[in-house]
């Protein structure tokens, strides 16, 4: 117990400087834990996924459409349970910037493929006898501060024109990572606007989400249906829901290289900052350690004293660290709850946190215990300063 | 009296080479970081920018945004083709091209994840409207054949879009017979191929976007008013440069934020870390200090003076950090442009902006890492510290 009370003693000489480097290694600590949440955030989209839901868009790219008649053909195939589809809508709600996600729908199927989006029944009741109604997730009608019954008016991208369109319904999430930011619409309504407007684009989907019956058979589902459209003037690709966030999440490949590389680098500074105090108080200690050695104290004896102080001051910064992230992440996830609405710091993350403040202990301890058991007792003693 | 003199602070500054090194290390790590950070966003809207021409304009459905969602019929196109605006080639026809713009899925070469690549159905006179875009391997293609050529980023990032190589789609295997060089511009991340053949393997009878030259650029806002007040065209007319500059939006927004954010909570650790020297090194000078007082030097001088060893080292590590970061021009990133959903490729691209800012974020970390100890040490009683052991 004696060694706890000098190591404690020890660090507390410099009260002022070991104060700063916790709390330059909980700030660091505290970065990190952010980053790597948000890079799970990220990801969070593909964790969202069914592995009973299978994807099919058009082969050359999701920009491509296929035709709406491929829905009963990809129900015949054994092992397909049911089948919906839909097509995104991309329309500007009064300015590029309030950009969110809208879905065309077809009301009956949707919400059986999908039944994490809930919706009370009197309200998807109204949606559907209605062509303009919308079902608008409880977030993004939070956003905008929407009520049930309001008019939105969209300007279309994709499809050209002004689009007012009533909201009937507001979904909650079934699981709290369920996305509730979505804005459905029906399918039919724009499709019959397509009729008059632009006949070309008449019953074509963006894609077809389909429900099978045992995760297993996924891969020979997939190819059955990209086998049965080979050659046709819409080529398919099919996957399983995961595949297919994930796509879009590699996309932005780059930019997550970027973010953990910058992670990373955070560990260097908090062991920078460590090592700092931990090579000035090796210098200072120089004579004392030689000291300490002619009363008998072993080499193991100092290397325990040094890695003890490195140790308690990293676990110190990195416990403060961790409730640091916790009290910010809940700033954080307010603030973007409109882009990424399951922003929460998991307890992996907080391990992976401790671990790498307790590495970075051992880390910046290296120096100095090389230079208290290389030096000779003798030149030890002669150091002054 | 006069000043202490430059000279004792440097050496100072080397009198503990460890610390005074693991400090300068932290400050440059946080400017790398934020250098780093201004270099992407930077370089991305200068490879947009120099995509557009200054002459040139760019026709596209009305409030479609970006090319991929926009259809403009045949009959517009004509109707605009024939504006008096635009200029002339030396055999007088208009420098006018209409094109074909749409995505195809291709997998990345190293590691076998998706992209969205752009495939543009051109005309002859679309080479003529980007002088930039020239052929440095291969050839062109011929005409009623299945030919491509690729930009050069996109040849090396994609599987099938190298020379030689083979791309399937709209129901037909291309081959590419060259590669082109836009000058590091987003063309550069671009399949060109003939528009005949374009439209016809993706049975589009429209257009996506139309590029001319203005004879004269200070008609534009007239002309832009004209066009989009017709009644019998739905279209939004935008300067080149403008068109595309405007597509760096969303992630340099997204980098300019995020790389402020992070070198802002990094930075704290790096003011941290100089506090810690500096207060070190005013305890381990007491005595010294306490001489320098004796010997007449005032309060304000000493303040002086480990103000200005933390700026030195803070501008030591700005300094380190700069050239670190500089080495990232050699890197080239490639991902996906939210604002068009198509692949870019786009380099770190250092400024005079971003090279004066580092410095300034690393001064102000020395300035606020600095003050405390060197107040401190300003504060010193000239008896007391030459008491100190």
């Amino acid at each position: 117990m004696k060694v706890f009370k000098l190591i404690s003693r020890n660090s507390m000489r410099h009260k002022l400087r070991t104060i700063l480097t916790i709390i330059g290694l909980a700030l660091a600590v505290m970065a990190f834990g952010l980053i790597r949440t948000f890079i799970k955030t990220w990801y969070a989209g593909t964790e969202a996924t069914s592995p009973n839901r299978l994807i099919t868009r058009n082969a050359v790219s999701i920009v491509f459409t296929l035709p709406i008649a491929d829905k009963d053909k990809i129900l015949k195939i054994e092992g397909v349970k049911n089948i919906t589809y839909a097509a995104w809508f991309g329309g500007i709600y009064i300015d590029p910037r309030n950009f969110f996600v809208q879905f065309a729908v077809d009301p009956a199927t949707f919400f059986e493929i999908y039944p994490e989006y809930i919706v009370p029944p009197d309200q998807y009741e109204q949606f559907s006898k209605e062509r303009r109604a919308v079902i608008v997730g409880r977030r993004l009608a939070d956003r905008f501060g929407w009520k049930i019954g309001e008019q939105i008016s969209l300007t279309g991208t994709i499809y050209p024109g002004n689009w007012d369109f009533i909201i009937r319904g507001i979904y909650t999430g079934k699981e709290p990572i369920t996305d509730e930011t979505i804005f459905l619409m029906h399918f039919d309504y724009v499709d019959e606007v397509m009729k008059r407007d632009m006949p070309g684009r008449v019953g074509q989907i963006g894609w077809y989400a389909l429900q099978i019956d045992d995760p297993g058979h996924a891969a020979r589902i997939a190819s059955t249906i990209d086998a049965l459209f080979k050659n046709s003037l819409a080529e398919t690709r099919t996957e399983t829901e995961k595949e297919f966030q994930m796509n879009f999440i590699q996309m932005t490949g780059a930019i997550i290289v970027g973010l953990r590389i910058i992670s990373y680098l955070i560990i260097g500074v908090i062991l920078l900052v460590l090592a700092n105090t931990m090579a000035m108080t090796a210098r200072e200690r120089v004579s004392e350690n030689a000291f300490l050695r002619t009363l008998g104290f072993r080499k193991y004896h100092l290397i325990g004293l040094i890695l003890g102080e490195s140790l308690l001051m990293a676990c110190i910064g990195g416990l403060i660290g961790i409730a640091l992230l916790k009290i910010v992440s809940g700033v954080v996830a307010v603030a973007i709850a409109q882009f990424f609405p399951i922003f929460k710091a998991d307890l992996i993350t907080y391990i992976a946190c401790m671990l790498t403040a307790i590495i970075v202990g051992f880390g910046a301890a290296v120096f100095p215990i090389q230079r208290a058991i290389r030096i000779k007792i003798v030149d030890g003693l002669r150091v002054i300063e | 009296m006069p000043l202490i003199p430059i000279n004792y602070t440097i050496r100072n500054i080397s009198r503990h080479k460890i610390t005074s090194i693991l400090t300068i290390l932290g400050v440059s790590l946080v400017v790398f970081v934020y250098v780093g950070a201004q270099m992407l966003s930077n370089g991305l809207k200068s490879t947009l920018v120099a995509t557009g021409s200054d002459d040139n304009v760019v026709v596209i459905r009305r409030s479609s945004q970006s090319e991929v969602q926009s259809i403009i019929p045949y009959d517009q196109a004509q109707l605009i083709s024939a504006s008096p605006e635009i200029a002339r080639a030396g055999d007088g026809t208009p420098l006018f091209t209409n094109e074909i713009y749409v995505l195809i899925s291709q997998t990345s070469r190293s590691d076998s994840s998706m992209g969205n690549v752009v495939v543009r159905g051109v005309t002859p006179k679309s080479f003529e409207l980007r002088p930039r875009v020239k052929l440095i391997a291969g050839r062109m293609w011929k005409d009623a054949g299945s030919e491509i050529i690729a930009g050069k980023s996109i040849a090396q990032k994609f599987i099938g879009c190298g020379l030689g190589e083979k791309v399937n789609f709209g129901g037909r295997e291309w081959t590419v017979v060259g590669i082109f060089d836009a000058g590091n511009s987003g063309f550069d991340s671009e399949l060109w191929g003939d528009i005949v053949q374009m439209s016809d393997a993706f049975r589009r009878p429209v257009y996506s976007s139309l590029t001319f030259k203005m004879a004269d650029t200070s008609q534009f806002a007239a002309m832009k008013n004209r066009l989009e007040n017709d009644r019998r065209l739905t279209v939004d007319v935008s300067r080149e440069k403008e068109y595309y500059a405007a597509q760096s939006r969303t992630i340099s927004g997204f980098l300019n934020i995020a790389g402020t954010v992070i070198s802002m909570v990094f930075s704290l650790g790096a003011i941290v870390g100089a506090m810690i020297t500096m207060y070190a090194s005013v305890a381990n000078r007491t005595r010294e200090i306490g001489t320098l007082r004796a010997l007449g030097f005032g309060r304000f001088n000493i303040l002086f003076t480990f103000f200005t060893e933390a700026i030195f080292i803070s501008l030591a590590g700005g300094f380190l950090g700069l050239i670190a970061a500089y080495f990232l021009r050699f890197v080239r990133i490639s991902t996906i442009n939210w604002d068009t959903f198509s692949e870019l490729a786009f380099n770190f691209e250092i400024s005079p902006q971003i090279i004066l800012s580092a410095f300034l974020f690393a001064l102000i970390m020395g300035i606020v890492g600095g003050f405390l100890p060197a107040v401190r040490a300003s504060r010193l009683k000239i008896v007391d510290s030459l008491r100190a052991a």
